[in-house]
């Protein structure tokens, strides 16, 4: 058996709200298939199963808001023995660190009602059903304060919700107080000629359909993913005092949302793709992005962050880093600069690309090396 | 097709671009760039819309040259008059 708990799904995420599952009780689900959609403050999520097995358990129904880490459903995995014929000791109970109310899973245990005499009365005089509350109080006990607080969430003023453009602010605000807070972050900028990589592209865009033209955006995505080959420690999460480097390559991408606000999934696997692919991948992420419909995996797996504000018009970026990511890439405004080549001054398209890092994984000069490297893909484009 | 038709069929496109945005009250001839918030997967969608609309396939190089309403809507006109045709189906 397998609990599937509400997924953390970003460093801001505290809580999410069952919106559709896409799997029934007794009905099979695979490794990698979305299983439930859950929207956070954010976006609406596809969030993907991590074992295959038979869903045995739906323990939140949809609607309701649960905080991350909480078991909304119960998967069984062939071979194990399923879940009505166990000890209800072998039922995790709710986890007292979530105390937020969860009816659906005492309804679904089928496990006897616990509760004080104090708590049954105030039940009763308020008109709370008790299987309804999740107990907090030694072994599921539910308590007086357990039904209170239920009371408080069921005649909460729906005017006291903050819609979802504030909540995505207060989200981002998290994330990035945390990031300023516990990152000590330090900055670097290279200057990058960007002729040969325009050059190919006008080439490369003028023989291609117009659904299939490449953005330039996508050939820097992909340097900075094969940047990571080099200096492997910035594709690293720094995770309880150490950095864990990933073996997989997700550069999540920054992408502004309409009327504000920002998310930075994940091109899965960017470094082994191609830009044709990657350019299909990016466009299609974002307009799910923007249509507020990502999937786990995108949130969850990024490994660095590459945030392009040059189409803004900002020369550069100095940013922050979204944790527990150790690294950011920003690229600035592309603008015909001054430059010696060949010994003469010449007009030359170029940006500013840009590395906030985490100086507790990685020092200035990886960093440099790190920028260096990604200069030197965008040299030779053909071979991005 | 009339000028109008065109604007029409131009600020349909825009509009599922950038549904934040009144279209209507666009300015025809201040860049869209400077009332719009869209960036360059905007406008490569809006290039391939107006491709999948009237059949007119705007190349990167012609790009600096459509920064109004009203460039889009002369150059939708010519490329139109040059022989490219609209979608099967339309009204003209």
């Amino acid at each position: 058996m397998a609990d599937f708990l509400m997924p953390i799904l970003g460093a801001d995420m505290t809580e999410g709200t069952v919106v559709t599952w896409r799997k029934q009780p007794g009905e099979r689900v695979e490794r990698g298939e979305i299983i439930v959609e859950v929207e956070t403050d954010k976006a609406t999520v596809e969030v993907e199963s991590f074992v295959a097995g038979t869903v045995e358990m739906i323990l939140v129904d949809e609607g309701r808001k649960v905080p991350v880490g909480t078991p909304l459903a119960v998967i069984g995995v062939e071979g194990e023995q399923p879940v009505a014929s166990r000890p209800a000791a072998a039922v995790p109970p709710p986890s007292v660190a979530f105390p937020a109310p969860a009816p659906a899973a005492t309804k679904a245990l089928g496990a006897r009602l616990r509760a004080s005499p104090a708590a049954k009365q105030l039940a009763q005089e308020l008109g709370v059903e008790l299987s309804t509350v999740t107990g907090t109080g030694p072994e599921g006990r539910i308590t007086r304060e357990d039904v209170e607080q239920a009371t408080k969430v069921l005649t909460r003023p729906a005017e006291e919700a903050p819609d979802r453009q504030t909540r995505m602010r207060q989200a981002i605000a998290a994330a990035m107080s945390r990031s300023a807070r516990e990152i000590p972050h330090f900055h670097l900028a290279r200057d990058i000629d960007m002729s040969s990589a325009t050059a190919w592209l006008a080439e490369e865009d003028e023989r291609k359909p117009v659904a299939e033209r490449l953005l330039y955006v996508v050939l820097l995505i992909k340097a900075t993913a094969l940047a990571l080959r080099e200096v492997p420690e910035l594709n690293g999460r720094w995770i309880e005092g150490r950095v864990v480097e990933n073996r997989a390559v997700n550069v999540g991408v920054a992408i502004s949302l309409r009327g504000g606000g920002l998310v930075a999934p994940a091109l899965l696997g960017t470094d082994r793709r191609t830009l044709d692919d990657l350019m299909r991948g990016f466009r299609d992420l974002v307009q799910r992005a923007r249509a507020g419909s990502l999937r786990g995996l995108e949130i969850t797996e990024p490994t660095i962050t590459v945030t392009n504000l040059g189409e803004a018009g900002a020369d550069s970026v100095f940013g922050l880093i979204y944790p527990p990511q150790v690294a950011l890439v920003g690229f600035g405004r592309m603008t015909e600069r001054a430059q010696i080549y060949n010994g003469e001054i010449t007009p030359r398209p170029a940006i500013t690309a840009s590395l906030s890092a985490d100086h507790r994984v990685v020092d200035g000069h990886r960093g440099s090396l790190f920028l260096g490297a990604i200069d030197r893909m965008l040299q030779e484009p053909n071979r991005l | 097709m009339r000028d109008e038709e065109i604007i029409e069929r131009l600020l349909g496109i825009l509009e599922e671009l950038a549904p934040e945005a009144d279209v209507r009250q666009l300015k025809r001839d201040v860049r869209l760039r400077d009332q719009l918030d869209i960036d360059s997967m905007d406008l490569l969608n809006f290039v391939i819309a107006v491709d999948e609309q009237f059949g007119v396939d705007i190349p990167e190089r012609d790009y600096p040259k459509l920064r109004t309403l009203n460039d889009l809507v002369r150059y939708v006109e010519a490329r139109l008059g040059d022989g490219a045709s609209p979608e099967p189906g339309s009204a003209d």
